[in-house]
């Protein structure tokens, strides 16, 4: 198992900047993908109730 | 009890089925993914060559392949839809896209931050990375013609036509390494000979991979019941389900 | 239009016609024409204005520039290819018809190609001169031009067909199209770049005369089916 403490980690033998620039952006992409679907999702089901809520106030 | 695959061609049953699923998709993406992240750096030895930075292999082989296989199922669900004429299979189509492209764009992204440490260049015009440029455009293009058109049928039709026109860029991509010389390395993993990396690295891409592929799913799942509830928000279940969801 | 239902007039004859008539209605609107081919030579002397005039570099950029020039002009022209036809109504006519819409489409695609492609591979070799390009390159520009020129048709009619009546259809379809049209520029810029250093055009040729067959069995179909979409 090769850990050599955090510093070492982070460095990534020098290329830390590459390393973490690509994992740090995948990460940031699929949270934003998927924080984008929740709220999607939240605003229609809104939507629908207003539309529901005023179609039963016209009745 | 015979089980009728065709009832989840409907919207509704679809619906349900994928609400059920979708949990499970991500917790089989979770633990992949740790699992597969933790071989690819603690277990996996350091490159002799590389260093450290060919760890990014890891996320960007996965976000390749993934980039290409939803490309192909999204192309297939196209050509069922047009062939068969059933509006889930446009839907799912169009749900499988927005991951896609981003599958796409991840795997250029982290291609760009390995090959400046490892090549010296941010971007080479080579023939598998401008393909695979290719087919960022083509995600974009179906998602652009779909957004453009406003008879949602229409735009259904017409986007997975183009899909299709498209998947021609597929195995272009996957070949491109074989039938050109390219600056970018020809495949290590092949279904026929053993791997010519360690079994270590190997390990940590094909979880990765399997983790990428099981987050897809349940985005696109996830995506594609929106798409039910736009499409089917005139029907009563929907509008039980708005209501439901107000209570909680 | 003659009646496409004439016993004796086959399909080959039915070809010709659509063919004919797409002449004659360009012929009429001369100026659409004549736009999109001053506007090819325009964006190729614009380069050396834009890059500056050291021969070598022009030398260079040449087949690239004179490529490009042609994907970019070859797309301005693409959107009168149904347009016009679907806005009066003559396209639902052309899909009803006894005679299968592919061969039509075919014909609308081969008068647009005549009007649009043939002039820029005319002209483009006096625009080579232009860059020094010397004259065995020439040759090749005009050979590649030549093949590619009906595949830029034959995409863009897809691309056409698909956004026909759409908002903001120009720039779509320039999105839709341009990535199709990269490996006909990678392989047709290329063959000129190689002619002119001297090396083997022959792969690049062939992958273009490739890609040229590849696009004549697809891409009317699927037009075809792309106008039937926008027609429903």
């Amino acid at each position: 198992m090769n850990w050599a403490g955090p510093a070492e980690f982070f460095a990534m033998g020098g290329y830390g900047f590459y390393v973490w620039g690509s994992y740090g952006l995948a990460a940031v992409l699929i949270v934003a993908e998927l924080w984008l679907l929740v709220t999607r999702r939240r605003t229609l089901l809104e939507q629908l109730r207003r539309s529901l809520d005023m179609a039963n106030d016209a009745e | 009890m015979p089980l009728n695959i065709w009832r989840f061609a409907s919207p509704q049953a679809f619906y349900s089925l994928a609400g059920k699923l979708v949990p499970w998709f991500f917790v089989a993406a979770a633990l992949l993914g740790a699992a597969g992240l933790y071989v690819g750096f603690f277990v996996a030895p350091t490159d002799a060559q590389q260093g450290d930075a060919y760890r990014i292999i890891f996320i960007h082989v996965a976000a390749a392949w993934m980039s290409m296989f939803i490309y192909t199922v999204m192309a297939f669900w196209c050509a069922v839809g047009l062939i068969v004429n059933t509006r889930l299979s446009f839907m799912m189509a169009l749900a499988l896209a927005p991951t896609g492209a981003l599958m796409t764009f991840i795997a250029l992204w982290t291609g760009a931050l390995w090959g400046k440490p490892t090549w010296g260049a941010w971007w080479v015009w080579d023939a598998r990375l401008t393909s695979e440029l290719i087919l960022l455009f083509l995600y974009v293009g179906f998602m652009s013609l779909h957004a453009a058109i406003d008879d949602v049928r229409r735009a259904d039709r017409a986007a997975a036509l183009l899909a299709l026109v498209g998947a021609i860029n597929v195995p272009i991509i996957y070949f491109s390494v074989k039938w050109w010389n390219t600056l970018h390395q020809g495949a290590s993993v092949s279904l026929t000979r053993a791997p010519s990396m360690a079994r270590a690295m190997l390990l940590g891409m094909l979880l990765v991979a399997l983790a990428a592929w099981m987050y897809s799913i349940a985005a696109s799942l996830m995506r594609v019941r929106l798409l039910i509830l736009e499409r089917e928000s005139d029907s009563d279940w929907v509008r039980t389900i708005a209501r439901k969801e107000a209570v909680k | 239009m003659t009646s496409a239902g004439h016993p004796r007039r086959g399909l080959a004859g039915v070809f010709a016609a659509v063919v004919r008539r797409d002449l004659l209605l360009a012929l009429r609107r001369r100026s659409d024409v004549l736009t999109t081919f001053f506007f090819f030579i325009v964006v190729v002397s614009l380069f050396p204005l834009g890059i500056g005039p050291e021969i070598d570099t022009l030398r260079a950029i040449a087949p690239g520039v004179v490529w490009v020039a042609a994907l970019l002009a070859s797309m301005l022209a693409l959107a009168r290819l149904f347009a016009d036809d679907y806005a009066d109504g003559t396209l639902e006519q052309l899909a009803l018809a006894p005679q299968p819409l592919l061969v039509l489409v075919l014909g609308k695609i081969v008068a647009h190609w005549l009007v649009t492609g043939v002039p820029l591979v005319l002209i483009a070799p006096l625009l080579g001169l232009q860059c020094d390009l010397p004259a065995a390159a020439l040759q090749v520009m005009m050979l590649s031009l030549l093949l590619g020129t009906p595949v830029l048709s034959m995409i863009g009619a897809v691309g056409a067909a698909l956004t026909l009546g759409v908002r903001g259809a120009g720039g779509l379809l320039a999105l839709l199209v341009l990535p199709l049209y990269i490996p006909v520029l990678i392989f047709g810029a290329g063959a000129v770049s190689a002619s002119a250093v001297g090396m083997d055009v022959g792969g690049h040729l062939s992958v273009l005369a490739a890609i040229f067959l590849i696009a004549l069995v697809f891409a009317p179909w699927a037009t075809a089916a792309a106008v039937r979409i926008a027609l429903e």
